[in-house]
C-alpha cells in the first residue's frame, strides 16, 4: 500500500501499525510524535493504530528554535 | 529586600528571568555552553518533521540539560489551526507534564515576521480550552495583551522589536501600559540585540526576557549569554531597588551649606 509520510509517498507493507511503521523506518518512538490524517496518535496507541492505504502521516521531533 | 525573587508561570517556579532559544547555533556544543552560561531554566524548541534520511543524527535534546523546562513554540505557523495542530504534537512529544507550557506564535507574513493578533487570540482560546499553559508572543499592543490575558493566557510576551532584528525595545511607552495593566507575567520576546537591551526591559519591571538570535548570532555566543545573564540580573535588581525620578535640572549630591570661604 502507499501512504504519505512527512510529505513523501512511500510503499509500505499492508496492515502496518504506527509502531510497525516507526520500526520499519528505523525511528525510535520515544523521540517522535505521530499524527495520522490530522490527528495525534497517542504513544500508547502506536501498537494498535493501523495504517490504511492513502493515509497521511506526520512524524515530528524537537529541533532548535526561538 | 527579600533575597527570594522567583516568579511563577503556570504553577512552575523560575529563578532565572532569562529564557533562551535553541535555534541558529553553529553547533550543538556551542548551544549547550551558551545555555549554561545564560543561567536559563527554560529553553524554547521548535517542532519539525523528522528527517527520515538523516536518522542517527544527534538529537537536540541530548544537548539540553535535563533539568531545564522545554518551551515548545509554533514558529512557522501562519494560522491558528496550524499552531494548535503543532502544539498538540508538542504535547505528545513531552513525556509527562500536566498543562504543558507552550509558546504560541502565529505570524502574519514572512517579511516582517510580525505576529497576527487575530489568529493568535483565536489559537490562545482553543489551547487554553485544551489545557495548555499558553505563553503568547504578540505585538506590543496593550489592548491585545489584555484580551490574551482575559482568554486565560499564563503570561503575555510582547515583542521589543521584530524577531531577529536586534533593534532593542522600540516602544517603551506601550510596554509601560502593558505592565501597568497586566496581572500575569510580562515577558519581552524578540528584539533584544545586546546586553543593555536586557537591562532596559528588566528595569521597567518585566518578569522576564526571551532571547535567541542575539545570543546564537553573536560572534561569541557564550560570552553574550553571560553578558545577558548579568544584564538581566542587574536590570531586575535595579527595578526592585526603585530608581530615582527623572528630573530636568541638577540636584546637588554634596551639602549646599558650610562650603569653604562662603
Amino acid at each position: 500500500m502507499r501512504a504519505t509520510v512527512n510529505g513523501d509517498s512511500l510503499e509500505l507493507p499492508d496492515g502496518l501499525s504506527v509502531a510497525d511503521l516507526l520500526r520499519h523506518l528505523g525511528v525510535r518512538a520515544e523521540r517522535v510524535a505521530v499524527e495520522r490524517n490530522g490527528a495525534v496518535v497517542k504513544r500508547a496507541r502506536h501498537p494498535e493504530e493501523r495504517i490504511a492505504a492513502g493515509d497521511v502521516l506526520e512524524i515530528v521531533t524537537f529541533v532548535g528554535g526561538g | 529586600m527579600s533575597s527570594d525573587d522567583a516568579f511563577t508561570l503556570g504553577g512552575r517556579t523560575f529563578h532565572s528571568r532569562l529564557v533562551v532559544g535553541t535555534g541558529k547555533y553553529r553547533d550543538f556544543p556551542t548551544m549547550q555552553k551558551a545555555i549554561l552560561a545564560s543561567g536559563a531554566e527554560m529553553v524554547t524548541v521548535a517542532i519539525r518533521r523528522l528527517d527520515l534520511q538523516a536518522q542517527g543524527e544527534a538529537s537536540l535534546l541530548h544537548w539540553i540539560p535535563k533539568e531545564l523546562t522545554l518551551l515548545p513554540n509554533t514558529a512557522g505557523c501562519y494560522t491558528a489551526d496550524e499552531a494548535v495542530r503543532t502544539l498538540r504534537l508538542a504535547r505528545e512529544l513531552q513525556i509527562g507534564g500536566e498543562r504543558p507550557l507552550v509558546k504560541l506564535e502565529v505570524l502574519a507574513d514572512q517579511k516582517t515576521l510580525l505576529p497576527d493578533g487575530e489568529e493568535t487570540l483565536r489559537a490562545a482560546k482553543q489551547l487554553v480550552a485544551e489545557g495548555f499553559t499558553v505563553l503568547p508572543y504578540c505585538s506590543d499592543d496593550p489592548v491585545l495583551c489584555r484580551k490574551l490575558e482575559e482568554a486565560g493566557c499564563a503570561a503575555v510576551m510582547p515583542l521589543g522589536a521584530p524577531i531577529g532584528s536586534g533593534l532593542g525595545l522600540r516602544n517603551p511607552y506601550s510596554l509601560q501600559m502593558i505592565l501597568d495593566q497586566a496581572k500575569v507575567p510580562v515577558i519581552v520576546d524578540a528584539g533584544v540585540g545586546t546586553a543593555s537591551d536586557c537591562a532596559v526591559c528588566m528595569e521597567m519591571g518585566v518578569a522576564g526576557l526571551l532571547v535567541n538570535t542575539a545570543i546564537s548570532g553573536a560572534q561569541d555566543p557564550v560570552a553574550m549569554a553571560t553578558a545577558m545573564k548579568l544584564a538581566t540580573e542587574a536590570g531586575r535588581l535595579a527595578f526592585r531597588a526603585g530608581r530615582i525620578p527623572r528630573k530636568l535640572y541638577g540636584s546637588a549630591s554634596s551639602p549646599v551649606t558650610g562650603i569653604v570661604g562662603k
